[in-house]
């Protein structure tokens, strides 16, 4: 099967960067909207195409998809058997992402043509998106290590840009910069397990490292480092980087700033697309993870994934800034997908984990993308961002009102939505191995429903606010990708996922079990009704029971106050203890000392310049005085 | 060779003269006098050339010879020196020492 | 007049051509012909490079020796290779775009414009020698231009820096001059004469014992110029007082006199000397990466910034030199080159801003994205290239020294090359807080609004830096695998 036109995916958009940064002053924003649109499009078209071939028209080798490559350039190399390429590899999981990254980009850059008319930046806007494609798309084809991390890099850079998209206001240049210097210190520790990797592993190639009887997987015994295996740090280094992208606890304090971004840019970067990057990356090098040291590293997935999903979710339920309710499900969300990474087994039905967490990314990439551009839609007509400042809205906006609740319903694991099936799967693998992130999980189930159902009633029932501006439904070209993305909100559930995205890559019959799913939706519709209970008519509940927990409360509400541990290590430690001594050291210590050796000699020459005083009779005094001493010498010393 | 008196008396005396000389050279400010004192100082000397001769190798004349020398290079250097000290006489209408230290450092 | 003579010719010409210039119009034009015929050399060498190196393995290429001095055996020797050849172009780059940044020089324009080729006539001369001795001359002629130029045509207190700069380094040349000498007075250990030419002593036997003596006298004698820690000091103060050009020959030229004669002087020498002190100065490079970049987050003078930043670059050039292998040292001239061009690239856009707000301090401007967009976004490329960001040259050379460093396999390596790489970070801090700071955030002054934008002359000397900054970044192969096949008769001395 040839794949090579695959290459234009990548060439499109990165090529639509250029000529839109290129002639930014003479291209009028309507054209670089609809250039932006039209570009997306065909990248859409191709990877729809490549899917459906992949999938349906590839035959299978022993019963397993194999991996193909679209394209393949030496870029450079370190030593002789230290390559790296600059590829397209095309396997079920890239195959899969590229759908979701192309489908989600395609209906921003719909959506973003309404909502971002009128700015001074429209053009720039279209850009960064087109550069943010490229890079992720790059990513999600990647061959080898180095160039998941150089395209990591880069989203990492368009995410940057697009948060800082509003420059001059402070608090997004504030966040902007948080978000780049987080998940880069975040890349300091991939680069680092990259390099280990390179190193024991013999290659950054994933089929290389990832292939089951190669070097890397079976010789991780080798080299061991306190306790563990050199190869099993590796994995937990990158899965630092990882963590650091995916907003995992506990780096994952630059995503709630994040929202600073234009809200498009939140739908399409923060939820759907580069956050789950982690997860992929977890994915693209699961048989290392899962082979090395018996899963070690897995482990560690599997409980940074918990933890972050139930503190996100926790913290979600305090939240009144509706984007960043939706940050910390997106966060919760991505633990869920984290964990199930990391209970996941290799073979056939064992693989479930890895399967629904892949499902996970696909459905949630639609509806949480849906969330964001509804939630825009909603700030677009109301301009704030604060449940407070709505309320009754679902007679002015029907159609985000609609969408919104599909979401809300699929985000929650409503039967025969989207949300419903991957979580369902989630919920399996996790109860078959591991009792206690399952019962993590379930809790976060009702928590996720009692959250997005509260964000629902305040925003659309509850009181009745007065607006200055009376609000209004926001034009097609939101409202179209809206209703898109609701659609796949519920059809991406039907999908045959179990047969494409499994590990071994060989597929297995899923079906829904229908004994979890019960508790599961029970637990769901717990939330649901708790939240219709507080929010559907505005009632005093709500801070009653914030009153009760008093002291707990407002630690949810602060975040746990993990914004000002950062801020107290950063500005007090690493600012004030650190590079301030330094800073003072190298002026006055060590440019001191060079100050000292160039001042002790003008010093020393003008302690003794004072003897060539010029005077005939001091010279003389001092030649009689040594002819004297040293005749005394020679007398009675010698 | 003198009756009645050493060689150790006629040292002791060119002694004196050569410190009166050499404490004339370092104190006096007064550029004329220092070069009466390097004078002295080159009295002490030919003094000393003339009885060492005299007292120890009466056959000999090296020392009266060098004694004549001295005392001719001395002349000359007198004169120079005169003239320098004239010279500086007119740069800085004094023969004081201390106004000739503007080359110092 | 063979091909490397003419670099020492061209420059000379050019000064005495530009004696008999009058005013800045002529002078600048002379200047800028003069250094485009240069590049124009430059780039026809590294054609003619490729056509000699097909045919012709030897070490160095377009050798050619005249006797200068014969009782000392001192001969103007020169030859090149793959690595001077980069140089070479580097430096031509740079003074061209030197040239078109000091466009607009106003004091003295004609005795500017001499001193800096001048100085550009050291570097050259420098690259192309391979007579230790020649070598250590032009040296001396890159160094003493400046004196002059910081002491003349700098700002501050340029006396003090140009002063500064100038006894450092003469010390250091001193050290050095010693550690030369004593590989002089050994190269005969096998037999035959004294001599100063480099390839002829690597044939040599140099004793251990004299290898370990002279190693740190020479390795200290060049890093003093490659700003190690802790003989960095004059770097930022010259920097800061240094005029718009100066800086950027000074940064992107100049310093990587420091790293180029390690590598082919103490470290292809004396290798011996080299093994037994590489810890030392493993530990010392380190530092200087660490604390160049944690300094440079407290600075708030944008040459001050930049300064310290490539304290902390040439750290790691330093660094990967001494972790003596292929890769590593790869990365060492990668990042010679990046830097340069970088580095350049930043001092022109300070110079620029400069030029416009009248102030470096970071912390009173802010905007200026809005009001002078052009200079603005080449700065945050440049930023961005110089924390490392993929597409551009700095991530390329930092990979190859970090995939060289990770190549040691004992704990003190690792440390120090975990150590190297946390400065990734540090690096993305500083620079983005002064993008966040300078160019983002709310106009600080309204007269902000009148900046001028940039001018043609302005852009051309940016374009020439850029396009080697992301030329590098997204096509490395073609530049490594020279390097590395250049790089091999050293390192197997080393083996």
């Amino acid at each position: 099967m040839d794949f090579s036109y695959t290459i234009y995916i990548l060439i499109i958009p990165i090529f639509t960067f250029l000529f839109l940064g290129f002639f930014y002053n003479k291209i009028k924003p309507i054209v670089s909207g609809w250039i932006g649109v039209a570009a997306l499009s065909v990248v859409a078209i191709l990877s729809y195409y490549t899917a459906i071939q992949y999938f349906l028209h590839v035959p299978k080798v022993d019963g397993a998809f194999t991996t193909f490559y679209g394209f393949k350039y030496n870029w450079m190399n370190f030593t002789e058997t230290l390559r790296i390429d600059m590829g397209v590899m095309i396997d079920p999981i890239s195959v899969m992402m590229l759908v979701v990254v192309s489908t989600i980009s395609l209906m921003v850059h719909i959506y973003s043509r309404g909502y971002m008319k009128g700015d001074r930046g429209y053009t720039r806007f279209f850009a960064f998106l087109s550069l943010f494609t490229f890079s992720m798309m790059g990513l999600v084809v990647a061959t080898n290590l180095f160039q998941i991390y150089i395209f990591w890099e880069l989203v990492g850079l368009s995410s940057f840009l697009l948060i800082g998209f509003y420059y001059e206001k402070p608090s997004a240049v504030a966040a902007a910069k948080k978000a780049f210097i987080v998940t880069r210190f975040a890349d300091l520790g991939f680069l680092i397990g990259i390099l280990l990797m390179g190193y024991y592993g013999g290659s950054y190639d994933f089929m290389t490292l990832n292939d089951i009887n190669g070097v890397a997987i079976s010789n991780w015994a080798s080299h061991s480092f306190m306790g563990l295996s050199v190869i099993t740090w590796a994995l937990i280094l990158m899965f630092m980087g990882g963590a650091g992208k995916s907003a995992m606890f506990p780096l994952h304090i630059w995503l709630p700033d994040a929202m600073e971004g234009p809200t498009p840019v939140s739908a399409l970067i923060h939820a759907a697309t580069m956050v789950v990057a982690g997860v992929y990356l977890v994915a693209r090098m699961f048989p290392m993870f899962h082979f090395v040291e018996n899963g070690y590293a897995l482990h560690v997935v599997a409980w940074v994934g918990a933890i972050s999903t139930l503190i996100a979710a926790i913290i979600a339920l305090t939240q009144y800034d509706i984007k960043r309710v939706l940050a910390f499900s997106t966060m919760s969300q991505i633990g869920y997908m984290m964990l199930a990474l990391g209970v996941s087994g290799y073979y056939e039905h064992e693989g479930v984990g890895y399967m629904a967490s892949m499902w996970h990314l696909f459905t949630h990439a639609m509806f949480k993308a849906l969330l964001f551009l509804a939630a825009g839609s909603v700030i677009h007509s109301v301009h704030s961002n604060f449940m407070q400042d709505m309320g009754g809205l679902h007679k002015y906006m029907k159609i985000t009102s609609i969408t919104f609740l599909i979401a809300a319903l699929s985000i929650s694991g409503f039967p025969f939505t989207a949300g419903f099936f991957s979580k369902d799967e989630i919920l399996l693998a996790a109860f078959k191995h591991n009792k206690p992130i399952y019962f993590i999980t379930l809790f976060v189930a009702g928590l996720t429903a009692f959250y997005m159902f509260r964000l629902y009633f305040s925003i659309f029932w509850g009181k009745k606010t007065e607006y200055e501006h009376t609000p209004h439904e926001s034009p097609w070209s939101m409202t179209l990708p809206m209703l898109f993305l609701a659609f796949m909100s519920i059809a991406s559930g039907y999908l045959p996922m179990t047969e494409w995205l499994t590990p071994d890559r060989v597929g297995f019959h899923g079906h829904v079990n229908w004994g979890m799913a019960s508790i599961a939706v029970a637990v769901g519709l717990i939330g649901i009704i708790i939240a219709y209970v507080f929010y559907k008519k505005p009632t005093n509940y709500p801070e009653r029971i914030s009153k009760a927990f008093g002291r707990l409360y407002q630690w949810t509400f602060r975040k746990f106050y993990m914004d000002e541990l950062y801020l107290f290590i950063t500005k007090k430690i690493i600012f004030k203890r650190i590079a301030a001594p330094f800073a003072w050291f190298d002026r006055n210590v060590v440019d001191g000392t060079m100050n000292l050796i160039g001042n002790s000699t003008v010093r020393g020459s003008k302690l003794i310049k004072g003897l060539q005083s010029g005077k005939i009779q001091d010279y003389a005094l001092a030649f009689v005085g040594g002819v004297f001493v040293l005749v005394l010498i020679v007398l009675y010393i010698w | 060779m003198i009756e009645g008196i050493s060689i150790y008396e006629i040292l002791t005396l060119s002694s004196i003269l050569f410190f009166v000389g050499l404490y004339g050279f370092l104190t006096r400010k007064n550029l004329i006098t220092m070069l009466m004192s390097i004078e002295l100082i080159l009295n002490s000397s030919v003094l000393n050339f003339v009885v060492i001769n005299k007292y120890l190798y009466p056959n000999m004349l090296e020392g009266v010879f060098f004694a004549i020398f001295i005392i001719a290079v001395a002349a000359a250097e007198t004169a120079l020196a005169i003239s320098i000290i004239i010279n500086l006489y007119r740069l800085h209408t004094s023969v004081d020492i201390s106004e000739t230290e503007t080359m110092k450092y | 007049m063979d091909i490397l003579t003419l670099f020492v010719v061209v420059p000379v010409l050019t000064s005495i051509a530009l004696l008999f210039t009058k005013e800045l119009k002529q002078s600048r034009m002379v200047a800028m012909i003069g250094s485009a015929l240069q590049l124009g050399m430059a780039i026809n060498l590294i054609f003619a490079y490729f056509k000699e190196r097909a045919t012709n393995d030897a070490v160095m290429l377009f050798t050619r020796d005249v006797m200068w001095f014969e009782p000392f055996n001192i001969h103007y020797s020169i030859g090149v290779d793959g690595i001077s050849i980069l140089m070479i172009i580097l430096t031509a780059t740079i003074v061209l775009a030197g040239v078109f940044i000091s466009w607009m020089v106003d004091d003295m324009p004609k005795e500017f414009f001499i001193t800096l080729i001048i100085l550009a006539t050291g570097v050259y001369g420098f690259f192309i020698s391979i007579d230790l001795f020649t070598m250590f001359v032009f040296y001396e002629i890159a160094v003493i231009p400046m004196y002059l130029l910081i002491g003349i045509w700098g700002s501050g207190p340029r006396e003090y820096a140009a002063m500064k700069l100038t006894l450092m380094l003469m010390g250091a040349s001193a050290v050095l001059l010693v550690g030369i000498l004593g590989i002089y007075y050994h190269s005969n250990a096998d037999g035959g004469a004294l001599t100063f030419n480099i390839l002829e002593i690597s044939k040599v036997h140099i004793p251990i014992e004299a290898q370990k003596l002279f190693f740190p006298l020479v390795f200290i004698g060049f890093a003093t110029i490659g700003a190690l820690f802790p003989f960095h000091t004059w770097s930022p103060d010259g920097h800061a007082s240094a005029p718009t050009a100066v800086s950027m020959l000074h940064a992107g030229v100049l310093m990587k006199l420091g790293g180029y004669g390690i590598f082919r002087v103490a470290m292809f020498l004396l290798p011996a000397g080299a093994l037994h002190w590489t810890d030392l100065f493993i530990v010392l490079s380190v530092i200087g990466v660490v604390y160049g970049a944690l300094s440079a987050i407290k600075q708030t003078d944008l040459k001050y910034i930049n300064a310290y930043s490539s304290v902390s670059h040439l750290g790691m050039v330093i660094f990967a030199l001494l972790m003596l292998n292929k890769t590593a040292w790869t990365g060492a001239f990668m990042q010679s080159l990046s830097h340069g061009f970088m580095t350049a690239l930043f001092f022109a856009l300070i110079g620029m801003i400069y030029g416009r707000t009248h102030t470096r301090d970071a912390t009173k401007m802010g905007g200026l994205l809005k009001v002078i967009p052009f200079i603005s976004l080449i700065y945050v490329i440049a930023g961005l290239a110089s924390l490392g960001l993929p597409g551009m040259s700095g991530f390329v050379s930092e990979m190859n020294i970090f995939a060289g460093a990770f190549q040691h396999t004992d704990t003190f390596h690792r440390v120090m090359s975990i150590l190297v790489v946390s400065a990734i970070v540090i690096t993305a801090v500083y620079i983005l807080r002064v993008v966040g700071m300078m160019l983002m955030g709310p106009l600080r002054d309204d007269s902000y609004n009148e900046l001028p934008k940039a001018t043609w002359y302005e852009r051309t000397g940016i374009y020439l830096l850029m396009i080697p900054v992301v030329g590098m970044g997204i096509l490395p192969l073609w530049l490594t695998n020279l390097i590395n096949t250049d790089i091999l008769p050293f390192i197997e001395k080393l083996i």
